[in-house]
């Protein structure tokens, strides 16, 4: 293909595999918490650092590893997103949208000043844990385990996500408060602890997705402001309409920046967007769009 | 214009003339660029109700274009500025025609793609200089006569550009053309029912919004003598929102207060690296959730009501100060005039 040699074109499309996993993680949070909250989580980004931060903060100055990292950095992180959705966001569910997006992008400025002034801008390596070290020789490509497990552990999260919103009770709830949350609360479901959850869910996707980040890129607090323009630019071009979309468009975002690396590399940062222009031109909904918003 | 307004235009103008010899004047000129950079985004979510997240682009493309125009085609300072505000204004209309057939948050993160898109054109362009900016602009001369690299004389050249730019505005916002952009925003099918052809009518908005954008950007690289990857970032979207909702959205001096503020914070504090950031997100935090009319917006009908008491003139018509179409606001404006 295009005189790339196998290895190489697997390589670069393993790559960009990667990539989409975070992708699609992040914007399957940000698709879940703009179905029930009706708003942008512009501060996802600075979320997602914090979760690799506080994986990073874990290790250096309590000892706790990789695995503890995992689980504890999305609670620590959800009950900051409790924090912010109680406090702050809930008083701006009866006024304009746009509003939500704004104090959102507000609190991402603190978050980010607040690591940028502590830690500075430079990356703090992660290491990988032992378990996952080494790799696999396929016989066409070298595989590293940790991307392996990125891969799985990412593609695993947003299963259970699905499943959970598909077929729980708790998800049909939650489809129900999506759908029509007046009639919603009418039937006895309580919608405002459900918005709760729901973007403490996001939110948790986000921290999660931070941790796996924290071995692959190095942890820095600007490691969210270089993700999230990406990652808006995926749910434009996958329609806010679902969850299947969100994800399925997070992992051809990153395939297709894998395969522009390979044949014209300065694209490499602007095809998503050019892609997003061609979507929002030919299909101005989104590729698994529904609605106009 | 009444003859108030008049004496209150040429007292306001005759203190700017005397500012440089107590302000640095750089920081005037740049405090004058954001100024009308934050009144053509006002323009647009202060009275057509669209909040775009990627004015950044408009104004920092403007600002290699003019920089560009005067350093390479070695044009005059007055057409190089004519040169960025063109091409922004140009680029608005591209924003234009592909955000503006979505609403609300969708069109804010198209806009905010879209920046970011012109954001890694500029890191990879030939002619930005990438990473190290385009250095070295000449200020060149007025007309050819003025020397204007003399900072005193490029600032009362800034200063004429920046009133007219203001009197150019308030021509806009107060036209029948302004007065069908508010009814946009109040309420767009009862507009399309009027026989407005709102489509069009936001793709003017979005190219005037962007050519004042370019005004501004083209102004500061002349200021500053360089235009860098600086002004297209994307936190740049943010502080023009800042600017403008801190000022006061949809008010005429709301967003030229709120640049002055936002680019003060900047500068005291740039030596304090991440507090600078913290400071401007709690500040915007804090106008989000609490007063989201800005000072100009707060503070104008209070002071109206104090001048108006004052002189026992009656009360004035006021036009409620509605931030974006669908908010619910508060009714203290509406209520107080039945008071007054």
């Amino acid at each position: 293909m295009f005189g790339i040699p196998l290895p190489i074109l697997l390589g670069q499309l393993m790559l960009g595999l990667i990539n989409g996993a975070f992708y699609a993680t992040m914007s399957l949070g940000l698709a879940l918490i703009f179905g029930v909250l009706n708003i942008i989580n512009f501060a996802h980004g600075a979320l997602y650092m914090m979760g690799g931060f506080f994986a990073w903060i874990l290790l250096q100055y309590f000892g706790l590893g990789y695995w503890y990292a995992l689980i504890l950095v999305p609670i620590i992180v959800g009950i900051i997103g409790l924090v912010i959705e109680r406090l702050l966001l809930r008083h701006l569910y009866n006024l304009d949208h746009v509003y939500g997006l704004l104090l959102t992008f507000a609190l991402s400025l603190v978050i980010e000043g607040v690591f940028r002034q502590n830690f500075g801008v430079s990356g703090q390596p992660y290491d990988i844990p032992t378990a996952l070290r080494g790799g696999f020789d396929l016989g066409f490509m070298f595989l590293p385990t940790y991307r392996a497990w990125v891969l799985a552990a990412s593609v695993g999260i947003c299963l259970f996500t699905w499943v959970v919103v598909e077929w729980t009770r708790l998800g049909s709830y939650l489809r129900a408060a999506t759908e029509n949350p007046a009639l919603a609360r009418a039937f006895g479901i309580r919608v405002p602890s459900l918005i709760t959850m729901t973007y403490v869910g996001g939110v948790m996707l986000a921290a999660f997705a931070g941790v796996l980040a924290a071995p692959i890129y190095q942890v820095s607090s600007i490691m969210g402001s270089n993700i999230i323009p990406v990652v808006f630019a995926v749910v434009v071009i996958g329609g806010l309409g679902s969850i299947f979309g969100a994800v399925a468009t997070g992992f051809l975002v990153g395939l297709l920046e894998g395969l522009t690396k390979l044949i014209y590399p300065p694209a490499t940062n602007t095809a998503v967007f050019i892609l997003m222009v061609v979507i929002l031109l030919l299909r101005p909904q989104g590729l698994f769009g529904k609605r106009n918003y | 214009m009444s003859w108030q307004k008049t004496a209150w235009l040429v007292g306001a103008v005759a203190i700017a003339a005397a500012l440089p010899f107590f302000v640095y004047p750089v920081f005037l000129m740049q405090a004058m660029a954001l100024a009308i950079f934050a009144c053509g985004f006002n323009l647009l979510l202060g009275y057509a109700g669209i909040l775009s997240f990627g004015h950044a682009a408009l104004f920092g493309s403007a600002a290699y274009v003019c920089g560009y125009a005067a350093k390479a085609w070695h044009l005059p300072t007055e057409l190089a500025i004519l040169c960025g505000t063109a091409a922004s204004g140009i680029l608005g209309l591209v924003y234009g025609i592909l955000a503006s057939r979505q609403r609300g948050i969708y069109l804010a993160m198209i806009t905010f793609a879209l920046s970011q898109m012109i954001y890694f054109i500029c890191v990879q362009a030939p002619f930005t200089g990438g990473e190290d900016g385009l250095q070295g602009i000449p200020r060149g001369t007025f007309l050819g006569i003025v020397n204007l690299s003399q900072s005193l004389n490029l600032y009362y050249f800034d200063l004429g550009v920046f009133v007219l730019a203001l009197l150019l505005f308030w021509r806009i916002i107060e036209s029948p053309f302004g007065q069908v952009l508010r009814a946009m925003k109040g309420n767009e099918l009862r507009t399309v029912s009027l026989g407005y052809d709102v489509d069009v009518l936001k793709l003017v908005c979005f190219a005037m919004s962007g050519a004042f954008s370019g005004l501004g950007g083209s102004l500061q690289a002349f200021a500053l003598g360089f235009a860098s990857l600086d002004n297209v970032q994307w936190h740049v979207n943010g502080d023009v929102i800042l600017m403008t909702l801190l000022g006061g959205l949809g008010t005429f001096f709301g967003p030229v207060v709120g640049a002055v503020l936002v680019l003060s914070i900047q500068n005291y504090l740039a030596s304090l690296g991440g507090i600078v950031t913290i400071v401007e997100g709690v500040v915007f935090a804090t106008i989000v959730m609490t007063f989201r009319r800005g000072l100009v917006g707060e503070l104008q009908p209070r002071l109206g009501r104090l001048l108006r008491a004052w002189t026992r003139r009656g009360a004035v018509e006021q036009a409620s100060v509605d931030i974006v179409p669908g908010a619910k606001q508060p009714t203290d404006v509406a209520g107080s005039r039945s008071v007054a």
